[in-house]
């Protein structure tokens, strides 16, 4: 018996080496073959947004791999000359960054008040709200277009950016106030000691502390607001839409506009790239935290 | 100032001081009283704005809606729940919906398994946060610019469409060597060659074995033709052996003129990877070639008889064009591809941080008692990880029902009642052209109707984390 064990021993040990040295060769081919087939469909983007509408019609944009002499910044100079885009892409700016101010400040204190502050009701309007993070949009679109009509609101960037917000504000109200709980007690009890007014503690204790989440938020925030296309279609006007808008309505000769699609869809992705480099783990902190919306 | 001692405090919420107790006995003294006033009215002022919106643009639409679902199109007479038997009886409702089924029954298991064994093999590499990066970007950007980057990638122009260009050569290279010329024709008048019906060319007269035959054909433009082919003349003249056919196919075309019909004048080229067939008297196909780069080709092996010989009907078939991705049959597949490579960054990322703060012990533990990688993955991998999996697969449900602007953008118009989803249905029945406000609340409200459970969920799940 032990003869027997003595030599399977170090021969199972000798075979199984090559073997997971042999599988995790082909993990990694897999996992490479994968990769390559996530970049393929966006550099075909980006490799149409650079060349003529004579060579996209033409040929592939695989051939500009081998042929790089046919790419040019000639669409992109067009569409910066288009004032319908270069508005566009303003308006996607005036729309998303009030939101993500508004929606910061307005759930930082609510968030604080569910946190913090005593009053009657306090858990069931709470719990009112996380029962609001997964209403969807549509159900909002029809009524408050009309109450927008009303108000004279629609189709002008300030009845977006009310929609954005009320929207963006369950899932704000619900990542601070949890956030902010965590606050260890005694330091706002301390605080409290000190004399400090509510508006004080809230600003000069619990916004700093809080600073992670809230920046874990902006960014999810302005993304989504960002890259939001349905809420801009039915709000916005020609005068006020983003760039989503603005390129959606391309869509339908969608064979001879790639010259224009290809680039402006580059213009619109480029910011949230910029942003997810920049923040990462912030930004899939913010994903991950907002996913339940 | 506390209200209340730790002791009485209600262990309602983590670390946030509880509510005053009701019903608490006797009433404060004046000075408390106030105190606590003051407080509600701070609380009221912190609040104000966030329950301001939330109460005017969503509270209060869910009720309109509910409401004016209850009506009929233009909203003056009260139809009861005519709208709710209405959306499961007009067709392209009842299409939205089936297709919304599909895409809750898929796209979450897809989502999920795939996200799983992503998470799984990037453990075992060291490039591991460069890979999840990668497939994290699409998170990033708009279901608009997806939508262009994927109606691109699925453009039924194998020249245009990258996926058509990979099942175009991976097609052409299981049919063989065989190429086709679509254009290709007997010229006009042409004695020598009979078209069939099925598209092929036959010779009109058959002849036996050791002889050469030679076959014109006209149409086929200067730019067409393949760059390897070459002169046929010197071909055309080789004598036939025995038992065998031969002879050319060529372009009865000479570049720059002075050729004459009929005759395989020099500089003519032949026609290469064509099939030709020698057909016997019972109009079975008795033998089989493909011509050369000069168009020349050997029909051997041929008993004593009479033979005509055929260019098949695949020599003039159109080439393969590849998969109509964006056709009615396969749009809801095609879109539910693109979201997948939009989401399934994300189900690896979820994934890959369970996986990571998994005991590590215990899988090693099951290795030594000899368990292969698969037992590991199945027994120990997969139940622990099941919460998070079960975070993925409930999101992914979530997010799959209000599923709008990829339809919107991918789908082409014609094919748009094929690819329809809820959400969609629910635009086009209320701004889209369909006018129909009441069916439209009440596709809302269905809407909102299918997310209470998840809308349950996530109250129950935040009432025990507070507990």
């Amino acid at each position: 018996m032990t003869t027997v064990r003595a030599t399977t021993g170090p021969r199972r040990r000798m075979t199984a080496r090559p073997a997971k040295w042999l599988s995790r060769g082909v993990i990694q081919v897999f996992l490479l073959v994968i990769g390559l087939v996530w970049l393929t469909p966006a550099a075909g983007l980006f490799l149409s947004s650079l060349r003529t509408e004579e060579a996209n019609a033409s040929s592939g944009w695989w051939t500009a791999l081998t042929a790089p002499g046919q790419l040019s910044l000639d669409n992109y100079t067009a569409l910066l000359k288009d004032s319908g885009i270069t508005q566009a892409f303003w308006n996607t700016v005036l729309i998303s960054v009030p939101t993500t101010v508004a929606v910061v400040v307005i759930a930082a204190l609510a968030g604080y008040a569910f946190a913090w502050l005593e009053f009657p009701g306090r858990d069931w309007i709470f719990l009112l709200v996380v029962a609001m993070l997964v209403v969807p949009v549509q159900i909002g679109l029809l009524p408050v277009a009309k109450l927008f009509g009303a108000l004279g609101l629609f189709g002008s960037i300030p009845g977006v950016v009310l929609f954005h917000t009320a929207y963006g504000l369950p899932f704000a109200i619900f990542l601070l106030r949890n956030y902010f709980a965590e606050i260890p007690k005694e330091m706002l009890e301390a605080a409290r000691m000190d004399g400090g007014g509510e508006w004080r503690i809230f600003s000069q204790l619990v916004l700093p502390l809080g600073r992670p989440a809230i920046a874990s938020l902006a960014i999810f925030q302005f993304l989504w607001v960002w890259n939001d296309m349905l809420v801009a279609l039915l709000f916005a006007d020609n005068e006020s839409q983003p760039l989503t808008v603005a390129l959606q309505s391309q869509m339908r000769q969608f064979g001879s506009n790639i010259g224009v699609l290809a680039p402006g869809a580059f213009l619109s992705l480029i910011v949230p790239l910029v942003v997810f480099f920049a923040f990462q783990r912030h930004f899939v902190q913010g994903i991950m935290a907002g996913s339940v919306k | 100032m506390p209200v209340t001692t730790p002791a009485e405090a209600p262990a309602t919420t983590r670390g946030a001081p509880p509510l005053p107790p009701r019903g608490k006995p006797g009433r404060p003294a004046a000075p408390v009283r106030r105190a606590v006033r003051r407080r509600r009215r701070i609380a009221a002022v912190f609040l104000l704005p966030a329950l301001l919106l939330l109460g005017a643009l969503v509270a209060y639409p869910i009720v309109f809606s509910v409401i004016r679902s209850m009506y009929d199109a233009s909203g003056d007479t009260f139809v009861g729940a005519d709208n709710y038997t209405e959306m499961f009886q007009d067709p392209a409702t009842l299409r939205a919906i089936r297709n919304s089924a599909i895409w809750v029954v898929f796209a979450p298991a897809l989502l999920t398994g795939l996200g799983l064994v992503l998470a799984v093999l990037t453990e075992k590499i060291r490039w591991k946060t460069a890979f999840k990066l990668l497939m994290f970007m699409p998170m990033a950007i708009s279901f608009l610019a997806a939508g262009i980057i994927f109606r691109l990638a699925y453009e039924q122009d194998p020249q245009r469409g990258v996926l058509n260009a990979v099942a175009v050569s991976v097609h052409d290279n299981f049919q063989g060597e065989n190429t086709s010329f679509p254009t290709a024709k007997a010229r006009l008048g042409d004695k020598q060659l009979t078209k069939g019906h099925d598209g092929s060319y036959r010779t009109t007269h058959r002849t036996s074995p050791g002889n050469t035959v030679n076959l014109g054909l006209v149409g086929v433009p200067p730019k067409e033709m393949p760059p390897a082919a070459r002169p046929a003349a010197s071909a055309a003249k080789a004598p036939a052996a025995d038992g065998e056919l031969r002879g050319v196919v060529y372009l009865d075309f000479t570049p720059g003129g002075g050729g004459k019909p009929g005759t395989v004048d020099r500089g003519e080229r032949g026609l290469p990877k064509l099939s030709v067939e020698a057909v016997d008297s019972h109009g079975k196909v008795a033998a089989k070639a493909t011509t050369g780069p000069d168009g020349s080709y050997r029909l051997t092996g041929l008993a004593p008889g009479s033979y005509a010989v055929q260019l098949p009907a695949n020599d003039f078939a159109a080439p393969y064009q590849g998969i109509s991705w964006l056709g009615p049959a396969l749009i809801t597949p095609a879109i539910i591809g693109a979201y997948m490579w939009i989401w399934t960054g994300f189900a690896l990322v979820l994934i890959g941080a369970g996986l990571s703060s998994m005991p590590r012990d215990v899988m090693e533990a099951a290795r030594m008692d000899g368990a292969n990688e698969w037992q590991v993955f199945r027994r120990i991998t997969v139940p622990l990880l099941s919460p998070v999996l079960g975070v993925v697969f409930v999101t992914m449900v979530i997010n799959v029902m209000k599923v709008f602007d990829l339809v919107y953008i991918i789908a082409p118009g014609p094919v748009q009642q094929d690819a329809n989803v809820l959400a969609l249905q629910m635009w086009l029945v209320s701004f889209g052209g369909g006018n129909n406000q009441g069916l439209g609340s009440a596709l809302g409200v269905l809407l909102l109707l299918l997310v209470v459970p998840a809308m349950a969920l996530n109250i129950r799940r935040f009432r025990r984390s507070q507990s």
